[in-house]
């Protein structure tokens, strides 16, 4: 084999590989895009049940009930609630009335099973897709009580 | 008064780092050895008052002042001394002034160290540390000033947020910046390069040290904040591909594929281009990084910052650095020609197959990292990228990479002999056979992964130690002629294998400790047991109790093997005042074997309580393979080759002007 030949092989095998691995990336990346849905999202595009997407709202007040490791509760964006189950320890922040995330299926009837409740680190933080989902809803107040405090209290 | 003080040093020190960014570039460019001759000085003088700045506002910390605004928001009287301290960097002011004062100390390191560099590169390097200075200055003195003044003074403080009351945290920041600031110098040296036109292999000798530097550091900050991850947010995993970890582990990807790159540049004189490019994009991750994490852009304990102004700054400063330096890059790299022929089956071969896949396991985080934001930015449309989507892309990438470790460094350079590489890797071979059917037998081909995993970490483990014994003749030769040998081999040498060889402590930790886990969920009540792996765990109840600056439940376990108690665990649930605040404290026992870990939930006495168990086999081999391959690059770094004393430009000029 000449030299040229060899590194035309050379370049041709490292192309093909960056292909691979551009195309390995690609399709991983399709395949596990998770889509963030408001509970009026849910109520007005008829998700499929089965496909994995994160809910986020504020824990209906009230909703909570607790059985053993079970816990069902219900998240809403004050337009829309669904019921949510979860089964097992909850993180510290989960309150009544508190801004969550959740990821999780629908099940057949249309109650989201949650894998996981996402923990957040202070207690005054309202996660972001809930603060526009919020807003989207038309429910967003200023005002409303810790909802605009996003910044620890006194700065 | 002294606050004010503090605040006069980061001005004059903004006016230094002014003098240190534009005369010495002037001045190497005119050949004016007055101007060339002021950037030590100003490097040196701008770390002194930097680090003044930072003790003031350290002592105003300690001495819990709180007619310091920044101080009144982030410390309490109450608080332990150490988190007194590390509250001086738990926060957005204050962990910029950390950043700045590593960058001048690496500054005023080069200006110390760098006496045999010659006078214009010298002064091009420090120009350009000095214009990095002259950016974050400015954006601690006009958006973020930590000295900022309340009146009148409240009597006691916001206190620290719990969660990073912690000494694994109170380290970890310094650590990760000392990477992330270190990956400047390589930066500075490469644009420095690009200005002089000019790469050969004494430049990649005074540039790897830095380089390994910052590597090192960057692996124990990353290794620091998983085992926080681990042991404080109490659900057991210890790295979760959130866009905080990704910002700090993509510098990390660029920086090991530069620290290898730079080897070939040294050796063989050519890759010049790559390893450029490379520097100028890890020190721009590194940026990236800090903008992501400090921005506000992701929202998570790490984004003190929500004000927008500042996150307007910081990308105009990123687009500045990378836009610049890459711009730069475009226009002189064509001049960067290497000397070297490429042969694929060669050490330089290999090691430009570690850099491609480290290149695009960096790029696909990058991918998974930026997309949601951006998606976000352009129609508002919120989605994330899972943990799924890293594990399915970094396994196939990583595999090659981590096989390959084991035969690049049998591999000669220019024309390596693949054949006898891997005849010479015949107990390696061996040993992941052996893996493989233990493998086998104890989970009857169950998991693919976990039989990936055991074969590639035998197979780098012995494969690093192979190499080691050929180079020592470990039995070819009498016991007294391999001693010496090993006596005399670099401390290069032993830092390579003793990272390898961490890498292949890592692979282990991951597979067992992901494959072999035991979790249980449930609700227990007082008196109950229940088996998990090998050991068997009673509740014995939950009492009260009450710590410093927080009270707790905390839940008892009497951990039993084969009938005897052997250890007592104490989960807790922690109620801090102020600010007020619930946080989970695992209980962990670790050992080399596993870890024994539980956490306790809510409950009382009539239904039980939710408790969470663990057997987690080996999982701390994860982190202590990290600290091996730190503790190897640190060897590396002792080697006599790259003190910054060692040989000068001349003799490969002379070689080259031989050829």
């Amino acid at each position: 084999m000449t030299r040229k030949r060899k590194r035309l092989l050379a370049v041709l095998g490292l192309l093909s590989g960056l292909g691979i691995a551009t195309a390995l990336v690609l399709s991983a990346f399709n395949d596990n895009l998770v889509f963030f849905h408001s509970p009026s999202d849910v109520a007005e595009k008829q998700l499929p049940a089965g496909r994995l997407f994160r809910l986020g709202g504020l824990v209906e007040a009230g909703s909570v009930k607790k059985d053993g490791l079970n816990t069902d509760f219900i998240v809403t964006d004050l337009r829309a609630t669904i019921p949510v189950r979860y089964t097992g320890i909850l993180p510290d922040l989960f309150r009544e009335g508190q801004g969550v995330v959740a990821n999780g299926r629908l099940d057949a009837e249309g109650r989201f099973v949650a894998t996981e409740v996402l923990a957040k680190h202070d207690e005054n933080y309202m996660p972001p897709e809930v603060a526009d989902a919020l807003k989207k809803s038309g429910q967003w107040h200023e005002k409303s009580g810790d909802h605009t405090k996003l910044v620890k209290p006194g700065s | 008064m002294i606050p004010e003080l503090g605040h006069i040093a980061l001005i004059l020190a903004l006016c230094l780092a002014l003098v240190q960014g534009v005369l010495p570039l002037v001045g190497a460019a005119r050949g004016m050895p007055g101007w060339i001759a002021l950037g030590p000085q100003a490097a040196l003088g701008q770390a002194v008052l930097v680090a003044f700045a930072f003790g003031c506002l350290t002592y105003a910390y300690v001495t819990s002042d709180f007619s310091v605004l920044n101080v009144a928001e982030n410390s309490h009287t109450l608080k332990p001394m150490l988190y007194k301290v590390s509250g001086v960097w738990g926060n957005h002011e204050g962990s910029l002034l950390l950043w700045i004062l590593i960058l001048v100390i690496f500054g005023a390191a080069v200006a110390a160290f760098g006496r045999n560099l010659p006078a214009t590169l010298k002064a091009r390097v420090l120009g350009i540390q000095g214009l990095i200075g002259v950016g974050f200055l400015s954006f601690i003195l006009f958006t973020s000033n930590p000295f900022n003044r309340l009146l009148p003074a409240p009597l006691e403080g916001n206190g620290l947020n719990p969660l990073l009351q912690d000494p694994g945290l109170a380290f970890h920041p310094p650590f990760l910046y000392l990477g992330y600031v270190g990956f400047s110098v390589a930066f500075s040296f490469a644009v420095a390069a690009l200005i002089e036109g000019r790469v050969d292999p004494a430049w990649a000798r005074w540039v790897r040290p830095w380089t390994l530097a910052a590597w090192c550091f960057l692996t124990i900050g990353i290794a620091l904040g998983s085992w926080w991850a681990y042991y404080e947010l109490g659900w057991g995993g210890w790295w979760f591909w959130d866009p905080v970890e990704n910002a700090s582990f993509m510098p990390w990807l660029a920086g090991t594929a530069l620290l290898h790159s730079a080897i070939v540049v040294e050796k063989r004189d050519t890759l010049k281009s790559w390893t450029v490019l490379l520097a100028i994009l890890t020190f721009s991750l590194s940026l990236l990084g800090t903008f992501l994490v400090r921005s506000g852009v992701i929202n998570s304990v790490h984004a003190f910052a929500t004000d927008p102004t500042r996150g307007v700054f910081i990308l105009l400063f990123l687009v500045l650095v990378v836009g610049g330096s890459l711009a730069l890059y475009a226009f002189r790299a064509p001049a960067l020609q290497g000397v070297g022929v490429f042969a694929p089956l060669s050490r330089e071969g290999a090691l430009v197959l570690n850099n491609l896949l480290l290149a695009v396991a960096c790029a696909a985080v990058l991918l998974g990292t930026l997309y949601p934001i951006a998606l976000d930015a352009i129609n508002g449309a919120k989605v994330s990228v899972g943990p799924q989507y890293f594990n399915a892309v970094f396994i196939p990438l990583t595999t090659p990479l981590v096989a390959a470790v084991a035969i690049g460094p049998l591999l000669a350079w220019k024309r390596g002999d693949l054949a006898a590489a891997l005849r010479r890797l015949l107990p390696a071979a061996v040993a992941m056979l052996i893996a493989l059917a233990i493998g086998l037998w104890l989970l009857d081909g169950r998991s693919f992964m976990a039989l990936l995993g055991l074969g590639l970490t035998a197979w780098l483990g012995i494969g690093a130690l192979c190499e080691l014994a050929l180079r020592i003749k470990l039995f070819a030769a009498p016991a007294s002629e391999t001693l010496s040998r090993a006596r005399g081999l670099p401390r290069a040498a032993w830092g390579m294998t003793v990272a390898h060889l961490g890498v292949a402590l890592l692979v282990m930790g991951i597979t067992v400790s992901e494959i072999w886990q035991v979790e249980v969920q449930q609700v227990m009540k007082p008196g109950e047991t229940v088996q998990v792996g090998p050991v068997e765990y009673r509740f014995l109840g939950v009492e009260p109790y009450k710590g410093p600056n927080y009270t707790a439940q905390r839940g008892r376990f009497e951990v039993l093997e084969q009938g005897r108690v052997v250890r007592e665990l104490r989960p807790a649930q922690r109620r801090y005042q102020q600010p007020p605040m619930e946080t989970t404290e695992a209980a962990i026992s670790p050992s080399l074997l596993g870890d024994l870990y539980a956490v306790v939930g809510e409950g009382d006495a009539e239904r039980g309580w939710a408790v969470r168990l663990y057997w987690k086999p080996l999982v701390s081999w994860i982190w202590l393979g990290a600290l091996i391959m730190a503790l190897g690059g640190f060897l590396s770094l002792s080697d006599r080759r790259l003190r910054v004393g060692a040989p000068a430009r001349r003799r490969s000029e002379a070689a080259a002007a031989a050829e």
